[in-house]
């Protein structure tokens, strides 16, 4: 399989010469339809990382590429959910998540004649993250973690080559969560796009990736990558089974160790 | 049924201050006996309304409509004005403070000079009405469409949209308040342009009846003619209020 995302030392800068150094010699590969976790300590850079793949950010130096291309831009077509849910208020709840295919071709042409084919699937997007009932409903009448799960759906319903999800699933109970990876491993074992998570949970990272990169405190950079070979699907069970526990132990001490350095320092 | 007392009561209260200002005013009059060129009472005003009335109710309907059409042009010059400053950061740079310099003018001194192009009569009024209430609503679209949540347009700009796309998408919907609370000042401010101009170059309309009542101290009839005024400035915000509501319920997250 070829890479679909390679980061190749990459910079970034936030306000200019002087201004905060976010990322710092940060090297990736992800390849195609694999999905890969990032974890690090909080502001290492793991929003940033996001921005800069999706070029929503441009990188200060350094090289990244998706699909072969070197990003210079916005990326088309990509699927995203950021950490807090930006749904738009004005917009009931099924229209928010079907507002991708207003935007990205060829569903952007489409949808005028095969609305109903379009509605059915938001609804079966909504139903599997437990939200049927409220499409009518407008996002500030949900909870927070509703919320969320509703990001979850806009970000997967254009069938995106490349979902980026920055801590999805943050403000969710423990339960509630842990159906949800269930939910996105079915879905990603079905379509197998390319996923980039960012997760401050390593249980999450461990039960959902084929690959999780470790990053430093700020200014971050990737400084351990971990191949997860546990088989799929992976269930909760898999959680219990000592393999697992080993890599979010090994993990878990990494980060534990990381904290402590940038604490002396 | 304690809250829908209390909310018909809300709805009361305008009416019982009015109503409280008018006895206080109307017993002062009496008591002190002021005499009617000084300050009418509000029964004399009443009774001058009544006997004017075609006279009145003839120069209120120009005003209305010298108001509404230089509403009207307010409403398009504004928007565009608005969408434009408020979706290009270069020309947000360059012409917001030249606005804000605009408005600090005191419009009346405008007046005379719309006066010497226009000429005496209905485009001036218009053209002041228009001038006095374009700002606002140029502003608040501005306001709006320049403030839009930078996430929210990542999520559609990692999608491919085009900067029409996210005008369209969130930069108008999220104006939407922005606009209707601004109708509200602007069709106020409409109101007072069309009565500023008519009282210095016009010969009908609410604002010249005034000027004529004045000349010939016919001071019940000016008060029945600022009634009226105050009468249609209420009644247009009370409308423009409405369909605020209606229009952007999600903005107030749809409380009362
Ligand atoms: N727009 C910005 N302008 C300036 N500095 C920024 C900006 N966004 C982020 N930063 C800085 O960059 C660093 C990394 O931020 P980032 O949001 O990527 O961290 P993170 O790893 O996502 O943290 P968390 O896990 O808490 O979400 C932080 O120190 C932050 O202060
Ligand atoms: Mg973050």
């Amino acid at each position: 399989m070829s890479d679909f995302v390679t980061l190749e030392s990459v910079d970034l800068q936030y306000g200019g010469k002087g201004g905060v150094l976010a990322l710092s010699g940060t090297d990736m590969s992800i390849r195609k339809g694999e999905f890969a976790a990032v974890v690090g300590p909080s502001g290492c850079g793991k929003s940033s990382l996001m921005k800069l793949v999706t070029g929503l950010t441009p990188s200060t130096a350094g090289q990244i590429k998706v699909d072969g291309q070197t990003v210079s831009g916005p990326l088309k077509c990509v699927g995203m959910a950021f950490q807090n849910p930006t749904l738009l208020p004005w917009r009931k709840l099924l229209s928010n998540v079907m507002l991708p295919l207003e935007i990205v071709q060829p569903h952007r042409g489409r949808l005028m004649r095969h609305r109903q084919e379009y509605v059915e699937k938001a609804r079966g997007l909504l139903k599997m993250v437990d939200l049927q009932g409220f499409e009518e409903r407008h996002p500030w009448e949900l909870s927070g973690g509703m919320q969320q799960r509703a990001n979850l759906c806009r970000a997967l319903i254009h069938n995106p080559d490349l979902l980026m999800l920055d801590e999805p699933f943050g403000a969710l109970d423990a339960f509630t969560r842990e159906e949800l990876w269930g939910v996105l491993q079915d879905i990603w074992m079905e379509k197998r796009f390319t996923t980039i998570l960012v997760t401050h949970d390593l249980r999450e990272a461990a039960y959902l990736a084929d690959v999780i990169y470790v990053m430093s405190a700020r200014p971050g950079r990737v400084i351990a990558t971990h191949r997860v070979d546990l088989p799929r699907p992976r269930t909760l069970e898999t959680t219990f089974e000592p393999r697992f526990i080993e890599i979010v132990h090994t993990i878990r001490n990494e980060i534990a160790q990381i904290r402590e350095e940038s604490r002396a320092a | 049924m304690y809250s829908s007392n209390r909310r018909s009561l809300h709805l009361l209260m305008p009416w019982l201050v009015l109503a409280v200002l008018l006895t206080v005013w109307q017993l002062s009059v009496v008591v002190f006996e002021i005499p009617s060129f000084i300050l009418p009472s509000p029964v004399a005003i009443y009774h001058a309304f009544q006997e004017y009335r075609p006279i009145i109710l003839h120069h209120a309907s120009l005003t209305m409509m010298n108001t509404m059409i230089g509403f009207g042009f307010g409403v398009i010059v504004g928007v565009l004005l608005g969408i434009f400053i408020g979706t290009i950061p270069m020309v947000y740079s360059g012409l917001y403070p030249v606005l804000i310099g605009f408005n600090s003018i005191p419009k009346v001194a405008l007046v005379p000079i719309i006066v010497l192009w226009l000429g005496i009569g209905q485009p001036t009024a218009i053209a002041t009405a228009f001038i006095l209430c374009f700002f606002p609503i140029a502003v608040n679209v501005a306001t709006g469409l320049a403030t839009v949540e930078p996430e929210v347009e990542d999520v559609l700009r990692s999608l491919g949209a085009s900067k029409i796309d996210l005008i369209r998408k969130i930069g108008l919907p999220r104006a939407m308040p922005f606009f209707f609370a601004s109708l509200k000042i602007s069709i106020t401010l409409a109101f007072v342009g069309t009565v500023i101009a008519e009282t210095i170059a016009s010969n009908d309309g609410i604002g010249y009846l005034m000027m004529q009542a004045s000349s010939q101290f016919r001071v019940p009839l000016m008060f029945a003619g600022v009634a009226v005024i105050a009468a249609l400035g209420i009644l247009t915000y009370v409308i423009f209020a409405f369909i605020e509501k209606r229009m952007t319920g999600w903005a107030i997250r749809g409380k009362k």
